[in-house]
């Protein structure tokens, strides 16, 4: 059960200064060991004595880890690289601006100073359920308290549930999947590379974990390639509070449109399984067609199919449809604008 | 390592939640370690059958001419069902213990269809045997108990009467089903409970049928988990003596429904497990019966 501390508990802290040396540290405590980015998640589980690792490895004194580099085209960003640069970064503003707009929409200016690209895409869902100590499927335990007759479980997954139904709550990780990203990780066995979208993992692979990181690996930076460069993006998250807030859901899409009809486009979705979602079916369906509300109405209500609602979530069935909608057709601007 | 997680409820109560996991690999080493003091046991010190078993007593020539060439054991029903439950066993061990050692894939629902299809073949399993079959003849009963008490006395160099020839099933195969047994029914009821906790599309999720507290919830996983951790020891030497060479023979008429004769003779007590017209006349005490097709 959650007991908030004002003070922290005890462990021990390495702050090493090359990457090496993290993953030596993390390598050798393993499951003991904690990697911290910005720590706006870590504080929260180790406060609240739900995660007690024996050892934090503060990855904050590792330059190698931080900063953005133009790479054929596109960029590599360093995994400690806080929103706010990611926001801010001419290239990234010009040439892939829905990352911008995606990092910009999470949390709030404070958070974005702190928090780091890489911790975004690797945080810990926001299932109070769980985050509150509760020994379920993803604590370890072997029942899901958000999925009964009587759960409060508006913020949970209308797609994906195995057993466990909370869902990833990152707003830059729709958009790295809809520009393609690569992400880069370092393991005891070398360097690893792997697409955005099986980067992150569902419960019914591994329950315990949002992303496919084991213990003594590491995120190490994020390359997003030239290929979708310019190309028509949009981005939106709905959420209760529009200053400071998880989403309820979002949407990134990313399209190129020839003699007016989409001639490639990448789609996910967020907050609605436990996993950022791909909708390649969505993509496949639209592919060859005008971008126009008919494809994106078509679109909404291929994206829904397989969807299923919990006790107190059946809104995010249409609010995915119009956000996928809009995500393909566009915004029609009100008649008054 | 502990046998038991344990966990603290949201009412604060220490809960059980699973087995510990690490018991696969127990239950792994054991078997091993079981096969291997078992090989070395048969190459270094055990008896051939022969000088064990002692001989077919009073069996009459007319009796062992009834004899058929091709000795019916296994209905085609029960060959069937010993497949359907042994791909269902294995397709159940593997969905569960392998994502426990870092075989990531999404297990739950191969794992319930599995179940699923456990459960359907050990129903019909219990009406084929109980109606089809020779209902007593895999349960043990007083002379494989005297003969055990023979054998064992025998090899610790006592005087004993040599052991009779065996009945349709050994004792030690005897005993094999009745672990297989309590450890498949404890699965299969704990599994059945636990399929109301996940998505299926028999049942619609709900963990507070029954009104099962967390406790008895957490004691109905840790069951689930010893019974399939004793599975895989178990399954584990039954795999082993089915590729032993002194049991091919056994191994062939599961596959194919019948022993030759010479096995037959040489193995089993024509008056325990009787065939042929023997079984036809007497009704068949302890052994197949006669509608057992060839």
């Amino acid at each position: 059960m959650a007991v908030i501390h004002d003070v922290m508990p005890a462990f021990e802290l390495f702050q090493p200064p090359t990457i090496d040396d993290a993953l030596r540290l993390l390598g050798q405590y393993r499951a003991d060991a904690w990697a911290m980015a910005g720590g706006l998640d870590t504080f929260d589980w180790l406060k609240d004595r739900i995660k007690r690792p024996k050892v934090v490895v503060d990855l904050s004194q590792i330059n190698e880890l931080r900063g953005i580099r133009e790479q054929n085209g596109g960029v590599e960003i360093g995994a400690t690289t806080t929103l706010t640069e990611v926001v801010r970064h001419p290239l990234i503003r010009e040439k892939f601006s829905i990352l911008s707009t995606g990092a910009e929409a999470a949390a709030s200016p404070q958070i974005r100073n702190q928090g780091t690209i890489g911790g975004n895409v690797s945080q810990d869902t926001r299932c109070w359920y769980y985050r509150a100590g509760w020994p379920c499927y993803r604590a370890g335990g072997n029942t899901c308290f958000a999925d009964t007759p009587t759960a409060i479980n508006r913020e949970h997954a209308i797609l994906g549930a195995d057993r466990c139904v909370a869902v990833n709550p990152s707003d830059s990780a729709p958009c790295l999947i809809a520009l393609d990203a690569k992400f880069v990780i370092r393991t005891p066995k070398g360097e690893r590379v792997v697409n955005a979208e099986d980067y992150f993992i569902g419960p019914g692979i591994d329950i315990t974990r949002m992303n496919i990181l084991q213990p003594g690996d590491l995120l190490t930076a994020i390359r997003i390639p030239a290929d979708w460069a310019g190309a028509q993006f949009y981005f939106e998250k709905v959420r209760d509070r529009n200053v400071w807030d998880f989403p309820l859901m979002n949407v990134a899409s990313a399209m190129f449109v020839t003699s007016g009809k989409i001639d490639r486009i990448r789609i996910a979705v967020n907050a609605a399984a436990a996993h950022p979602l791909r909708l390649a079916a969505v993509e496949d369906a639209v592919r060859g067609k005008e971008p126009n509300a008919a494809t994106g109405e078509m679109a909404g209500k291929l994206a829904i199919q397989g969807a299923r609602p919990l006790r107190f979530n059946a809104y995010k069935i249409p609010l995915m449809r119009n956000l996928v909608k809009r995500a393909i057709g566009g915004v029609e601007k009100p008649a008054w604008a | 390592m502990g046998l038991i997680q344990w966990a603290t409820s949201p009412w604060g109560r220490e809960v059980p939640i699973h087995i510990a996991f690490g018991l696969v690999w127990v239950a792994i080493v054991c078997g091993a370690l079981f096969l291997i003091a078992h090989a070395i046991y048969v190459a270094y010190w055990a008896k051939s059958p022969e000088a064990a078993s002692g001989a077919t007593v009073g069996a009459s020539r007319q009796l062992v001419a009834g004899i058929p060439e091709r000795v019916p054991r296994h209905s085609f029903g029960a060959r069937l069902f010993h497949g359907v439950m042994a791909l269902a066993m294995l397709a159940l061990l593997f969905t569960a213990f392998l994502p426990k050692m870092g075989v990531r894939f999404a297990w739950v629902t191969w794992h319930w269809i599995a179940g699923i299809v456990l459960t359907v073949s050990v129903i019909y399993h219990l009406f084929h045997a109980t109606f089809w079959l020779d209902f007593w003849s895999i349960w043990p009963d007083r002379e494989d108990m005297e003969d055990a008490s023979r054998r064992v006395r025998r090899a610790l160099g006592m005087a004993a009467p040599a052991p009779r020839k065996f009945a349709k099933y050994p004792l030690e195969n005897k005993l094999y089903h009745l672990a297989i047994l309590c450890a498949g029914l404890a699965v299969i009821g704990t599994g059945l409970l636990m399929m109301n906790r996940v998505q299926t599309p028999f049942f619609t999720r709900n963990p507070y049928i029954f009104g099962f507290s967390d406790m008895t919830w957490g004691w109905t996983y840790v069951l689930h988990g010893f019974a399939g951790v004793v599975l895989v020891a178990l399954i584990i030497a039954h795999i082993y003596f089915a590729v032993r060479p002194e049991k091919l023979f056994i191994t062939h008429s599961m596959i194919y429904g019948w022993m030759d004769r010479e096995k037959y003779l040489e193995h089993y007590d024509p008056h325990r497990w009787r065939v042929g017209e023997a079984a036809s006349e007497s009704g068949s005490p302890g052994g197949s019966k006669s509608r057992v097709p060839v």
